[in-house]
């Protein structure tokens, strides 16, 4: 131990576990992971549906439901973990909810649609918060302007189905930072809004981020969004983090094929390829036993040493690391590849 | 339309063997997954073997019964149960103030009860489902005129109208059959209709559509298949509801007339005796709570088993106590997700 | 090129929805103007992109052209026959030509149906097979075509991801051998990696069976790689239309600059040096729209006339078309000015 932290971290997740017991089998939708969040940081976490990522931030905030359950690791909030030893559920009911609050996808099944959004936050205010009615309301009203809606006043004692998708994300936004919470969760909270709506949203949680110093975890599948909003950044593959590293590192210089292949993927909007790369395959089935590398089977520089046994994130503690054996290698080999078909494509074009 | 593969791609040379079961095999796991399930649902289990057992007993009535259930034996009228004091063992259940064996009775009256109820349920459901259907998928004008017709009708008393037509037509067997029918369609239509509007947003009757499919092919192949679970929960709620009917108008002397016998004509008959010969009264009204409580057993086993999510989280349960014990569950709070609670809600909505 | 006449052929089409509420006796008229006076073409071989945020029309246009709504005015031509009023057998035989790729993988397929059924159905309401098993070989020919195992054929679709699920639409799709898809986000529902594939398939059937396509999105960053031209449509209207570079290179009416600004780059160095024309509030209300030009309630350039007069697509380049009014006045925001 060279240095001795002094702060516990805001939250800490160590070796987290979560699996689905479907009558298909128990798929190991989380296996393994670890996460450690610095006061005030945004972390965006990357996945494609099925690696995880959203059930990590739901095992997180205490959501994980039948056929779900979380069988193994910890969670700590400040040093105390919200899932062993005595006091530990009353801790995490004290804690999730009040101190840590999520955004969803789909704002609309969020609210209840018979009560006016100000009540409903104003319900938020008098459980964490105690207030009163008239302070509630004021509060509420501070909380619906403070999310950039115009009009807060008349806003409050509207119904959701009165507000259109960007204005019910934004009340919901407000409300999760009712209760005044340290973290904040958004779990895909721009996926289900138009890209105009998007780019409003994405520029409100980095406002608050810096305004109110929140710490924030975004989940998404869009490296994009992820690019102009985070600081770190994760890439999560059937269960596991692949890749960490800062936003500016993993854009820059990937590490890892999967995310190499992502980004080759992904059409940009300033550049046109002749023909996109593309990751052969699908992710593998969670319900059958790993062996190796899960990217494996996809994986263009894969060897069969690959297959023995599982990649661990390895590199510098705390900044890069990489859970590949072959790291940093993929990408000149994928671009070679690419170039090839392309020079290809246009030779058969003549 | 059943989960299983149609015959029709099934069996056949070209088929590959792990992929597609052979027919039996097929057919054999989902008999065992059908009994697996129900029972786990102890309740549901007892309801389903009582339905049988009352079906059977119908069925072969002459069989069964130790009597003709219209025998009379003045002699040996007010019979007790043979537990009784003054019981004998030749009239298990007594006799009634004629002289006729209460248990033949009770069985033969099941055989009218179940004859009405899963008549009732036949005519009423395919008419109503059938309507249903044609207000759901042609909407507009048809459905507006269909709905009012079933607003109206259902404004209207059922009782009213039951004894309207019973009056004028005489009672018997067939007329309680068209009454309760006439009542029954509504709430098919209802259902039929509001599933049909739900699965016609789905893609795959678009893409039928889009592909060129007549409508009959659409509604038949893509449509139906998609609403039949709530549908048999229905028709087996109804069950237990049509039953309840016949009796309620036997009793009142509008349904089935002696010679024949129901359970609800024999309450009748037997309410005159009621203090001293309750066993008149009693039997009757025990087969025919039995026969509704089991009919909504087996339907709210039936409303789980056609849920998958409630389905899956039950099964989770099972799994986990077992694999793990209940140790092995961390932090698994009783929070319900916004989909999950939406999920579950809605289906309990709609029956 | 401009002698060949095209295939598809949109002629200031309009659809309106009623959206009155529903009373006693049927529903009061009360009319959401969905598609309004839209007018585009598609030549033979072609792929037009057609972008647009929800409750631009841009769904509701692709079905008025398959003749899946009630078209309230103008005209559709297919392969210069009108089609707009066709009915009964004669719609059913022109599916036979015009075909639709869904969004949803997930709900395009019906669960209770194989894999061999949903690809052989085409063929066999269209009275091309007698019976499903006849259609055995040719299906498998379709699966291998859109790159699925050929032992897919009698699985059903819950064995099958997002992605692989798509080929399978894609080969009902192409069952009929139609000359003219109608794409609409084919991989909007689809993850990153998997998008990219079904990409590639589309653009290598297309080149395989010299197919059009109509496809429909939202994202701006996929559509530039599979269409020759692109139409932008805001609030039910065309407010720019160009060939695949244009649009990119010289975006013009605010909105289109708007929609580009926002589109997010996986680039955090190009996203922080980025030029954005960031616009306020939504769409506006198609029941009651907006007199002048739609747009005009976010248009940071707004002016007294674009209140009152709505513009119309007018020619600022070579088959570069902008709706808007002051276009030569808005500053350029090109997507070389936004980082790079």
């Amino acid at each position: 131990m060279t240095e001795v932290r002094k702060e516990p971290y805001l939250l800490e997740v160590k070796d987290l576990q979560v699996s689905f017991y479907t009558r298909r089998g128990i798929i190991r939708a989380v296996r393994g992971v670890h996460l450690k969040m610095e006061r005030g940081e945004t972390l965006g976490i990357v996945g494609e549906s099925g690696s995880g990522k959203s059930v990590t931030a739901r095992a997180i905030l205490g959501l994980v439901d039948l056929p779900g359950a979380i069988t193994g690791g910890d969670i700590l909030w400040n040093g105390e973990s919200l899932l062993h030893g005595k006091g530990a559920k009353a801790r995490a009911r004290k804690v999730r909810g009040k101190e840590m609050a999520m955004v969803f996808q789909n704002p609309m099944t969020s609210f209840n649609p018979l009560y006016t959004i100000g009540s409903q936050i104003r319900e938020v205010l008098k459980y964490h918060l105690g207030m009163n009615k008239k302070q509630g309301t004021e509060r509420a009203t501070e909380l619906l302007s403070l999310v950039g809606m115009s009009n807060p006043k008349s806003r409050v004692d509207q119904y959701p189905h009165e507000f259109s998708g960007g204005m019910r994300q934004r009340a919901m936004i407000a409300m999760a930072l009712a209760s005044e919470p340290k973290l904040l969760i958004a779990d895909e909270p721009t996926t289900a809004l138009d890209v105009t709506i998007q780019a409003q949203i994405l520029e409100l949680l980095d406002d608050l981020q810096s305004r109110l110093g929140l710490t924030t975890i975004l989940i998404t599948h869009d490296l994009a969004v992820v690019a102009g909003v985070c600081h770190r950044v994760r890439v999560m593959y059937a269960g596991r983090f692949l890749e960490k590293g800062s936003a500016e590192e993993i854009f820059g210089k990937p590490g890892h094929p999967y995310t190499v292949g992502l980004l080759k993927s992904t059409p940009r909007l300033d550049e046109l390829v002749p023909r996109l790369y593309s990751i052969a395959g699908s992710p593998p089935d969670l319900r059958l036993p790993v062996t190796g590398c899960t990217f494996l089977p996809r994986c263009e520089i894969g060897e069969d040493s690959c297959g023995v046994t599982e990649p661990l994130l390895t590199g510098k503690k705390g900044a890069r690391e990489v859970a590949c054996y072959r790291s940093f290698e993929a990408e000149s080999v994928i671009e070679a590849e690419l170039e090839a078909e392309w020079e290809a494509l246009a030779r058969a074009d003549d | 339309m059943s989960v299983t593969a149609p015959p029709d791609q099934l069996g056949g040379p070209t088929v590959d063997p792990v992929v597609v079961d052979s027919v039996q095999g097929a057919r054999g796991r989902a008999v065992k997954s059908f009994l697996e399930d129900i029972w786990r649902d102890k309740a549901a289990t007892i309801g389903l073997l009582f339905l049988l057992i009352l079906v059977f007993t119908a069925v072969f009535a002459p069989l069964i019964a130790p009597y003709d259930p219209a025998a009379q034996s003045l002699a040996d009228r007010l019979m007790p149960p043979s537990w009784m004091d003054g019981g004998s063992t030749s009239h298990l259940l007594g006799t009634d103030n004629l002289g006729r064996d209460v248990l033949s009775r009770l069985i033969y009256g099941g055989r009218v009860s179940l004859l009405v109820g899963s008549a009732v349920v036949a005519i009423a459901g395919t008419a109503g489902v059938l309507a249903g259907l044609f207000a759901g998928y042609r909407g507009g004008r048809t459905d507006t005129t269909i709905m009012r017709i079933v607003d109206t009708q259902v404004a209207f008393p059922g009782l009213l109208l039951a004894l309207v037509i019973l009056a004028v037509v005489g009672p018997s067997v067939s007329t309680v059959i068209l009454v309760l029918s006439l009542n029954g369609w509504l709430v098919y239509a209802r259902v039929t209709r509001g599933a049909v509007l739900s699965v016609k947003q789905r893609g795959y009757v678009d893409a039928a559509e889009m592909v060129g499919a007549k409508s009959t092919r659409v509604v038949r192949r893509h449509i139906f298949p998609g609403i039949t679970a709530p549908l048999i929960t229905l028709a087996v709620l109804e069950f237990a509801r049509i039953i309840l009917a016949e009796a309620a108008l036997s009793f009142l002397g509008l349904g089935i007339q002696p010679p024949q016998n129901s359970w609800g004509l024999d309450v009748a008959i037997g309410r005159e005796y009621l203090f001293n010969a309750p066993w008149l009264v009693i039997f009757p009204g025990i087969a025919i709570s039995l026969t509704v409580l089991s009919a909504n057993m087996v339907a709210s086993w039936l409303r789980v088993r056609t849920n998958p999510l409630a389905r899956e989280k039950r099964f989770a349960q099972d799994t986990m106590k077992h694999d793990l014990g209940s140790d092995g569950i961390l932090g698994s709070g009783d929070a319900f997700t916004d989909d999950m609670y939406a999920e579950e809600t809605e289906g309990a909505a709609t029956l | 090129m401009q002698t060949t006449e095209p295939l598809v052929k949109a002629d200031n089409l309009s659809v309106k929805f009623n959206v009155g509420s529903t009373g006693f006796w049927g529903q009061e008229a009360k009319w959401l103007s969905a598609v309004d006076n839209v007018s585009l073409h598609l030549d033979p071989g072609e792929v037009l992109g057609l972008v647009g945020e929800s409750g631009s029309g841009k769904t509701t246009t692709g079905r008025a052209i398959l003749r899946r709504v009630p078209i309230a005015s103008g005209t559709v031509t297919f392969k210069g026959q009108d089609i707009t009023h066709v009915k009964g057998e004669k719609l059913r035989n022109l599916r036979r030509n015009m075909q639709a790729v869904f969004q949803d993988p997930y709900d395009s397929l019906n669960p209770n149906q194989s894999v061999l059924e949903i690809i052989a159905e085409p063929l066999l309401v269209h009275g091309l097979i007698k019976n499903i098993k006849e259609a055995r070989p040719e299906v498998k020919e379709f699966l291998d075509l859109v790159g699925m195992p050929t032992d897919a054929v009698d699985r059903y679709p819950h064995a099958f991801s997002g992605g692989q699920r798509q080929r399978i639409g894609i080969a009902r799709a192409l069952a009929l051998k139609p000359e003219f898809i109608v794409a609409d986000e084919p991989v909007s529902a689809l993850d990153v990696s998997i998008q990219a594939q079904i990409v590639n398939l589309m653009q290598d059937l297309r080149s395989e069976l010299n197919l059009t396509y109509l496809f429909i999105a939202h994202d701006l960053s996929v559509v530039r790689h599979i269409s020759d031209r692109i139409a932008i449509m805001y609030a039910g209207q065309l407010v720019e239309t160009s060939d695949r570079t244009s649009v990119y290179d010289r975006p013009s009416h605010p909105y289109t600059q708007a929609l580009l600004s926002a589109v997010p780059i996986p680039d955090p160095v190009v996203e922080s040096q980025r030029k954005r024309l960031k616009v306020v509030g939504e769409v506006p209300n198609l029941i009651d729209p907006p007199e002048g030009c739609r747009f005009s309630s976010r248009c940071p350039y707004v002016r007294d006339r674009c209140l009152a007069e709505a513009p119309e697509l007018r020619e600022i380049a070579p088959k570069h078309e902008v709706a808007c009014h002051f276009v030569e006045d808005i500053p350029a925001l090109s997507l070389a000015a936004m980082g790079s």
